[in-house]
């Protein structure tokens, strides 16, 4: 299959506008939130950073959906910052992969199939992750599966920018070079925080974008929370050829509520009733202001 | 049970890790899904006929380990048979993380091939001596274990691996060891040890695995000559142990014995304690190598400094008279 056909395949089942993709974003961050103040934990922070790429991917840019799981032409999806599992479950289950309520009702209770990072007996789920710095790797491995087969599938990971203190993710980003992966794409959640405080001062990561072109990749950098933006992201990644393509997104951790907008406490914290009010009202505004975008 | 075998005069010269390679060979030939993967190591690994005769079934990662086991479990996941071959040394612990995660947890089939295990590498010292991973590996769920004895064995065992859709973890060492089996002649059930004896009953039971084996039946030879009894349990599954063999060893004779090229703890030893103690317990006698950095020296040597060799299993099991 060419890839335009491939792209246009992916798109004819993915109609939603950039502004709708915005205001579906907005509605799966309450849901997650609900989620978390149920179960009283949960990742908050990277949650909310990491929303909009999600839904970007599965909406409009990953050939993913429950009907295709067994297609082993399927795109592949690792999400390496395990710990945004809240926010990855909630998408899934707007895909149709589970039942939300139910996910709701037992996430993190005893018992539970639903586990605190992702779990690949979940539906829609390929790898289990939660230590950081393994799902590079084996993105790698998937894509170079993908290359001696000739398939046309695409493989994408999301990592954290914390994360990639972790060394394997360069031993990855090492051999995603060295092996001209232009069918994987690694996304950075670079929210610039993490449970410690500024990555900068734990462990800088700038000239992040300089770092990745070294090691042989075509650096993409996007505005993390614009639907227009990280769209052209992963359609210039995706069209980019020879060399992996790894999108720096530049997020908010907490993005959508001034309860914890990029404030390092809010990385695993589960808001109160008067902080979850607050940032239901925040989450509504901001879906009103998608609504008349 | 099989009588203990004779045994060929000294001269193999085929290591089990060439065994591997040229069962490789055979079934990537046929399925192009069968791909190796090596860390620098394809040498060591033996794998240098691989790499030339199937270049689009085989992935050079460097010198690193992580991404080596890593990209199998990726490669796994998307319907092909990773081989990953490494050191066993580093193998088991530089991607301790990832053979848990990426393959057991996540239940990838990948097999770990760990090469120049135990002190294959003699007088490099302990950084090249895996005398843990048994431990290791065996503490991972989902995660099986395997020390083959020979290269016949050594055959087999990857045959059946090639046949499953599990992880595993298989050690073996740099040097040829001598047969116990033969070409024609090679008892092999998957999971189940193989039981070398003469007699039904017998005074004592020597449970070894990998390179121990070898001795075991050389010892089993020597002590027939001073009129003990001895049979030799193969247990080259470490993990799933065939539970029943050892049960049966513990019924049938009054001394366990049991030998590995590994540490003290964790290991082959401590596996046949447990289930003999909850079971049938019996005097078990662990012979292994020590909690430190082992003597400088070739496997030989290392083997005579603790006894574990013929002379020294024998000697453990006559020492242990009382038992008898």
């Amino acid at each position: 299959m060419a890839d335009h056909d491939r792209t246009d395949n992916v798109m004819k089942d993915h109609k939603m506008t950039n502004s709708e993709l915005a205001l579906l974003s907005c509605r799966l961050r309450e849901q997650t939130v609900d989620v978390i103040t149920g179960a009283k934990t949960g990742h908050i922070g990277g949650d909310m950073s990491v929303m909009d790429i999600l839904v970007m991917l599965y909406f409009r840019h990953m050939n993913i959906s429950p009907a295709n799981m067994d297609d082993p032409d399927r795109d592949k999806f690792v999400l390496s910052k395990g710990h945004s599992v809240e926010s990855y479950y909630t998408v899934l289950a707007e895909k149709g992969f589970f039942d939300f309520e139910a996910y709701k009702n037992s996430f993190s209770r005893y018992g539970s199939e639903f586990i605190g990072h992702p779990h690949n007996t979940i539906p829609g789920v390929e790898m289990n992750s939660g230590s950081l710095g393994h799902g590079l790797p084996v993105c790698v491995g998937m894509a170079l599966a993908g290359k001696m087969d000739g398939a046309p599938y695409r493989v994408f990971t999301v990592m954290g920018d914390g994360e990639l203190a972790e060394g394997s993710v360069w031993e990855g980003a090492m051999a995603a070079g060295h092996y001209h992966l232009d069918n994987l794409c690694a996304v950075v959640d670079r929210n610039g925080l993490q449970i410690s405080g500024r990555t900068e001062d734990v462990m800088s990561h700038e000239p992040l974008a300089d770092r990745f072109a070294a090691f042989g990749w075509h650096v993409i950098e996007c505005d993390g929370h614009d639907m227009d933006s990280l769209d052209a992201a992963f359609r210039e990644a995706e069209a980019f050829r020879g060399m992996p393509s790894v999108v720096i997104a530049h997020t908010v951790k907490g993005c959508g509520s001034s309860v914890m907008e990029d404030k390092a406490a809010w990385h695993h914290k589960v808001p109160n009733a008067e902080e979850a009010a607050q940032i239901r009202a925040d989450l509504e505004e901001r879906k009103e202001a998608c609504r008349h975008a | 049970m099989r009588k203990l075998p004779e045994l060929n005069a000294a001269g193999n010269k085929i290591p089990n890790r060439q065994a591997i390679c040229e069962t490789l060979m055979e079934a990537a030939g046929r399925d192009r899904n069968v791909v190796a993967l090596c860390s620098d190591s394809r040498g060591s690994a033996s794998m240098t006929p691989f790499f030339e005769a199937f270049p689009e079934q085989s992935i050079e990662v460097g010198i690193a380990e992580q991404n080596l086991v890593g990209i199998s479990a990726g490669l796994a996941k998307c319907g092909k048979k990773p081989y990953a071959f490494s050191p066993a040394c580093f193998l088991s612990t530089r991607s301790y993380e990832q053979a848990k995660i990426d393959c057991a947890y996540s239940d990838t089939n990948v097999k770990l091939i760990g090469i120049s295990g135990g002190v294959s590498y003699g007088a490099l010292g302990m950084s090249h001596h895996s005398a843990q991973d048994i431990a290791a590996m065996s503490a991972i769920p989902n995660m099986r274990v395997y020390l083959p004895s020979d290269r016949h064995q050594t055959r087999k065992l990857i045959e059946a691996l090639l046949e499953d859709e599990k992880c595993a973890y298989v050690r073996v060492g740099r040097n040829p060891v001598e047969d116990i089996y033969s070409e024609d002649d090679c008892p092999f059930e998957m999971d189940r040890a193989t039981i070398l004896a003469d007699s039904e009953e017998y005074d004592a039971a020597i449970i070894a695995c990998g390179e121990m084996v070898r001795p075991a039946v050389e010892a089993a030879k020597l002590l027939k000559n001073d009129g003990i009894r001895a049979a030799v349990v193969d247990m080259y599954c470490v993990k799933p142990i065939d539970r029943e063999a050892v049960l049966t060893a513990a019924r049938r004779a009054k001394l366990i014995v049991t030998a590995e090229e590994h540490a003290p703890f964790g290991g082959l030893g401590s596996m046949v304690s447990q289930i003999a103690a909850a079971e049938c317990p019996r005097r078990v006698i662990n012979l292994a190598l020590p909690d430190a950095p082992v003597v400088t020296g070739n496997s030989r040597e290392v083997f005579e400094t603790y006894g574990l060799n013929a002379a020294g299993i024998a000697a453990a099991v006559r020492g242990a008279e009382e038992f008898l």
